[in-house]
């Protein structure tokens, strides 16, 4: 039991990593690495909800959809209970956590458009995960997501002073880094 | 008429959403491993895009302001749950090499991106060839990126061998590094092009990168994306 989690863990944190070899959740990767901070911010902020959603949509999934028979309409729910998640847990972190909602607040209307949300709760479904395992691959899957958007942000912060040609100013050079991220990132699949 | 024509080259080229937008990043790298799965993706996105640009347009004047979102939303989740079923059904084959990036068609923001900065306040029909030039915007950067991909990384085009026999396929371009490799010198190369004609490459000085807040409903979210590329 214990085993397939970490497993499940290790799997989906570093081997199939959402970013580099799933592309999901590309947009916040490639828009908010400017900056170290920021991009903890953000890497927090999905954490926090990646890792909320994977549970409602599991209990969703199992307690409702599969004994109705529509699960069909998954794509559907699951997309108005991330929206909807992501809405009230803003509402709560202003209320009642100040601290945090400072910290984090910004990026939650950001994450309802990242489809690393939303991929991982349709993930849990195809794979027959439990709710525990989905949840732990939920959690796993966005530190995933925090550990390469923060690699990125540290590298994009030191390019700052390089001397990049003209034409891979911006965009390409940064995609340039994701690729070389990526091949190392392949060292990983050597774990399983 | 004239105005659908425009709609349309504004899509394809004036505002390609690969080259120019860099919107809907996500499927443009993951599914583009072959030129097929390119023009699948592509085209079941221009389905989605045309039939919801269509539904919210009838429905604009329906909807309450408030809560435009999650019924654009809702209405394109229907429209790609739909897709889903038919391409279950009919084209198996594409269905599995897409897999999970079909029902990921919600979250491309080329979709919602369109719905509410195009179709939420124009005429249906302008709003269905906006979809229609959007999508074949999105259909023509997947296939580049598809082929040069299949090319040098398998040496066939839609599965017919192109290359001559001594070539060795250089696999990492199917891989995952690929997709970032042959999108950042497709990238440099539009730049290139930018540059030397002394284009001013459009992007909005004052983002501040919170969209939530922005007066400009027009971007929908490209100058975020575009103030890298600058």
């Amino acid at each position: 039991m214990i085993g397939k989690l970490i497993l499940i863990a290790v799997g989906s944190a570093f081997i199939n990593n959402v970013v580099l070899s799933q592309f999901l959740g590309i947009c916040p990767f490639l828009g908010v690495s400017k900056k170290i901070n920021t991009a903890a911010g953000m890497g927090s902020a999905v954490v926090f909800v990646i890792t909320l959603a994977s549970f409602v949509a599991g209990v969703i999934y199992k307690y409702l959809l599969v004994p109705f028979d529509i699960t069909y309409l998954k794509t559907i729910v699951f997309i108005l209970v991330i929206a909807a998640l992501v809405q009230f847990v803003e509402m709560f972190l202003k209320k009642k956590m100040k601290g945090l909602y400072q910290a984090l607040g910004v990026y939650l209307p950001l994450i309802t458009t990242n489809c690393a949300v939303l991929g991982v709760a349709l993930t849990n479904v195809t794979k027959d995960y439990t709710i525990l395992e989905g949840v732990v691959n939920g959690f796993a899957t966005s530190v995933g997501f925090l550990i390469s958007i923060v690699i990125m942000a540290g590298l994009r912060e030191k390019m700052e002073y390089n001397n990049v040609p003209k034409a891979f100013r911006g965009m390409p050079i940064v995609l340039l880094t994701a690729c070389l991220m990526a091949i190392a990132f392949f060292g990983f699949s050597g774990l399983k | 008429m004239r105005k659908c024509m425009e709609r349309l080259f504004n899509g394809l080229f004036k505002e390609n959403p690969t080259f120019v937008l860099m919107l809907g990043m996500c499927p443009t790298l993951a599914v583009t491993t072959s030129a097929i799965n390119g023009i699948g993706m592509g085209l079941a996105t221009t389905v989605v895009l045309v039939l919801s640009n269509i539904m919210i347009s009838v429905l604009r004047k329906v909807i309450p302001d408030g809560v435009r979102i999650p019924a654009f939303i809702v209405v394109i989740a229907s429209f790609v749950t739909i897709v889903e079923l038919l391409l279950k059904a009919y084209i198996p084959s594409l269905y599995a090499a897409l897999g999970l990036y079909i029902p990921l068609i919600v979250v491309n923001c080329i979709i919602l991106g369109r719905a509410e900065s195009y179709a939420s306040k124009n005429k249906v029909i302008y709003s269905a060839f906006d979809g229609l030039g959007m999508g074949l915007g999105f259909t023509f950067g997947l296939t580049c990126i598809g082929i040069i991909r299949e090319i040098v990384g398998a040496g066939t085009l839609f599965n017919m061998a192109v290359m001559p026999a001594a070539y060795e396929p250089l696999t990492i371009f199917i891989l995952a590094p690929g997709a970032f490799l042959v999108l950042a010198f497709l990238v440099a190369i539009m730049n290139k092009i930018k540059i030397a004609g002394g284009k001013d490459t459009g992007v909005g000085g004052n983002c501040d990168e919170l969209c939530r807040n922005c007066p400009n409903t027009n971007c929908g979210g490209r100058t975020l994306a575009g103030k890298d590329a600058d």
